[in-house]
C-alpha cells in the first residue's frame, strides 16, 4: 500500500508578522518554522496504517522553497519512509501548489491513500487537498477527526458547524485532509531525529512535472498589519455598575445587543 | 455589472444566513445575480434568495442530493455553472463551502479566492481581502488571469439587509447526472447544543482559563442564551479540558468575526487575538489591567468576571423585558 502525507512549512504560531519592503508578502527574518499543525495528523494517521499493513510505504511531499527540506526530515524522523521535495517559490498560491502536488503524485507508479491536514496556520485557505483530489480523479473528504478502516474502504467522521459530524464513506484511492481528534501525533525521537538526517530527499523540479507560474491563479499583494486601535472606553465603578453602563453601551450606542 | 451565481448553502430545508449576505451584496452592487440552491424539495427557499435580491433562482433538486456530500454537490454546482456561464461565483466559506469550492473550480477551471473578508464589485471584477496567518494580517487577493472569478466569504462579513418580502421567485430547474459516484453520505450526528457556531454567531462570549472550570462555563452560557450567542473559549481553557476543541477561537481554532465578541477572563495571547480581532465591537473583562486583550477592546472592564458577567446577564434581561 503506498500511502503519501503532504506537509506544509509555516511560522510559528507565536511568530509576530513584520511585512517585507513592498508589502507583497512577510519578512521571513528570525521566523522559525514548523510542520503546520493539522499536517501532523496526517503523518501520524499514515504512519499507523503503514504499521498494521505489511509492506505498506510511507512517503511525505512538501512544496516550497529549500527551507522546507527541514520539515520533511520531520516527518521523517517520525517515521515516514521516503521524502519529495518539490521544488516551488514562496509566492506559489493554492492552484500552483496543488498542481505541482498532483503532477508529482501521477509520476508515482501507485498512489493508494493521499493525507493533508485540513487547512495550512498561515494562509487558511483549506484548498489543497481538494484540488489535489481533483486533478488525481480520485474523491476527497475534509475535516476528518475519525477514520474506522475496512479494507480500503473508511468511514470518515467529518467536523460540520453546531458540533455535528457527517459520516462519510469512502474507498481507496482517495484524498483525507484530517483535524484535531483524528489521533495523537507522535514526537520523533532523538535517534530518529539524527536518523532522518541521513536519509535521501528526492527534489523534483517544476519544469520535469510541466508546472509553471502560469499555473498560478491568484496573488496577494498590498498586505496590511492591522490598524491600532484608538484606546477603547474603559468602564469604572463596582460590578454592578460596569455591567450597567456595558449593556447600555452595547445595546444603544454600538447597538450590536 | 457583471453575472454572478451566489450557492445557497441550506441543510434540512434550511439555508445560511451568509449565502444570503452574497446575494444581497451582489445584487445592491446591480449585477445579475443568480441564486443555485442545491438538494432535495428545496423549492420553498426560491422566494426567500429573491426576497434577498436574486434576479433569477436555479434549483438543482436530486433525492440523491438530500444530504451534503462533496462528490454530489461538486457535480451539481458544476452543472449549475456549466448552464448559466457566470463571470463570479460566491459562496459562503463555512464547513460546506470550504470543502466544496476547491474541487468545483478544477471541475470548472475557475480561479478561487477562498476565506474572504472584504469583497466589492468593480467594473466586472471582484475586489478582496482575506486575512492570512489568522488574521495577522490581511491581504488583497488578484486573480491573475481574466477567467471564471470563484470566492468564499467567511460569515458576517458583510450584514444581511431586510429582506423585500413582496417578491416572489421566477425559479428554474437544472439537472445533474449522479450516476457512478465514490463516495457515500452515511449519517449526519446533530450536535446537542441549540446553540449557534461559534464561526456563524452574530455575538461570542468567549472564556479563558480564569474561569477555573468546565461548571464556571454556566456563567457565560447564561449570559449567551440571554442574548443568543454562541459560546466560545481559549486555547488554555480548551486544553485545561474545560471546553471542546470545536469552541476554541484562535489560530488552531476557530476564527471569527462577529457583530460582538466579549472576551471574560482571556489574557488575549497572539494566537487567540488572530483568531477574534476582525471582530466588529470587542469587549474584554479582566481582572489583569496589562492583559493584552485590552489593547484591542472596544469596551474594557477591569474586575472580577464571577461578578460582571452574571450582574451583565441580568441587565440584558431587563432590556429584553
Amino acid at each position: 500500500m503506498n500511502l503519501y502525507v503532504c506537509i506544509k512549512q509555516v511560522p510559528d504560531t507565536e511568530t509576530k508578522i513584520k511585512l517585507n519592503a513592498d508589502s507583497s508578502g512577510i519578512d521571513s527574518a528570525g521566523i522559525k518554522w514548523i510542520m503546520s499543525s493539522y499536517d501532523e495528523y496526517g503523518v501520524e494517521e499514515a504512519l499507523r496504517i503503514k504499521e498494521k499493513t505489511p509492506g505498506a510505504t510511507v512517503t511525505a511531499i512538501s512544496a516550497g522553497p529549500d527551507r522546507v527540506v527541514e520539515t520533511l526530515r520531520t516527518a521523517l524522523a517520525m517515521g515516514a519512509d521516503n521524502a519529495i521535495h518539490v521544488e516551488l517559490p514562496e509566492t506559489a498560491d493554492s492552484a500552483m501548489t496543488a498542481k505541482a502536488i498532483a503532477m508529482t503524485l501521477k509520476k508515482e507508479p501507485k498512489v493508494d491513500l493521499v493525507f493533508f491536514g485540513k487547512e495550512a496556520l498561515d494562509d487558511g485557505a483549506a484548498q489543497v487537498p481538494q484540488l489535489v483530489a481533483a486533478h488525481l480523479g480520485i474523491p476527497s473528504v475534509t475535516v476528518v477527526c475519525g477514520v474506522e478502516y475496512s479494507g480500503t474502504t473508511m468511514k470518515c467522521k467529518r467536523e460540520i458547524e453546531g458540533g455535528s459530524f457527517e459520516m462519510v464513506e469512502i474507498t481507496a484511492p482517495a484524498v483525507v485532509a484530517g483535524s484535531k481528534g483524528l489521533n495523537d501525533p507522535r514526537y520523533a525521537t532523538l535517534p530518529n531525529i539524527m536518523k532522518a538526517k541521513k536519509k535521501e530527499v528526492k527534489a523534483v523540479k517544476l519544469a520535469e512535472i510541466g508546472v509553471s507560474s502560469a499555473d498560478q491563479k491568484v496573488r496577494m499583494k498590498n498586505l496590511q498589519l492591522p490598524a491600532a486601535k484608538q484606546a477603547g472606553k474603559k468602564i469604572e465603578g463596582d460590578a454592578g455598575a460596569q455591567a450597567h453602563a456595558l449593556a447600555a453601551a452595547l445595546h444603544n450606542e454600538a447597538k450590536v445587543v | 455589472m457583471a453575472k454572478v451565481v451566489v450557492f445557497i448553502e441550506q441543510r434540512e430545508g434550511k439555508a445560511k444566513k451568509a449565502s444570503y449576505e452574497l446575494v444581497a451584496a451582489s445584487a445592491a452592487a446591480g449585477n445579475e445575480t443568480h441564486a443555485v440552491i442545491i438538494g432535495d424539495g428545496i423549492a420553498g427557499l426560491a422566494n426567500e434568495a429573491a426576497q434577498f435580491g436574486a434576479n433569477k433562482v436555479h434549483l438543482v433538486q436530486d433525492p440523491g442530493l438530500k444530504m451534503y456530500l462533496g462528490e454530489a454537490y461538486s457535480r451539481a454546482l458544476t452543472a449549475a455553472i456549466k448552464s448559466l456561464n457566470p463571470e463570479i461565483v460566491l459562496a459562503a466559506h463555512t464547513p460546506m463551502g470550504k470543502e466544496l469550492l476547491p474541487t468545483v473550480s478544477v471541475m470548472v477551471d475557475g480561479a478561487l479566492a477562498s476565506d474572504c473578508t472584504s469583497i466589492a464589485f468593480s467594473g466586472g471584477k471582484l475586489q478582496l481581502r482575506r486575512p492570512i496567518y489568522s488574521g495577522k494580517a490581511t491581504a488583497e487577493v488578484e486573480f491573475t488571469g481574466t477567467g471564471l472569478q470563484m470566492a468564499t466569504v467567511r460569515p458576517n462579513s458583510i450584514g444581511l439587509p431586510k429582506p423585500d418580502t413582496s417578491k416572489t421567485a421566477d425559479a428554474s430547474s437544472i439537472s445533474v447526472d449522479l450516476s457512478g459516484l465514490k463516495t457515500k453520505i452515511l449519517d449526519v450526528v446533530k450536535g446537542t447544543s441549540a446553540r449557534p457556531d461559534v464561526t456563524e454567531a452574530s455575538i461570542v462570549v468567549s472564556g479563558g482559563r480564569s474561569l477555573k472550570s468546565a461548571d464556571n462555563f454556566k456563567i457565560l452560557e447564561d449570559l449567551a442564551d440571554t442574548v443568543g450567542a454562541a459560546v466560545g473559549a481559549s486555547r488554555a481553557a480548551v486544553d485545561a479540558g474545560y471546553r471542546p476543541h470545536r469552541d476554541q477561537v484562535g489560530q488552531t481554532g476557530k476564527v471569527v468575526s462577529p457583530a460582538c465578541y466579549i472576551a471574560c477572563g482571556i489574557s488575549g495571547a497572539i494566537q487567540h487575538l488572530a483568531g477574534m480581532r476582525t471582530s466588529k465591537v470587542i469587549v474584554a473583562i479582566n481582572s489583569d489591567p496589562q492583559a493584552p486583550i485590552f489593547q484591542i477592546a472596544d469596551y474594557a472592564i477591569v474586575g472580577d468576571l464571577f461578578q460582571v458577567v452574571p450582574a451583565l446577564t441580568n441587565e440584558f434581561k431587563k432590556l429584553k423585558e
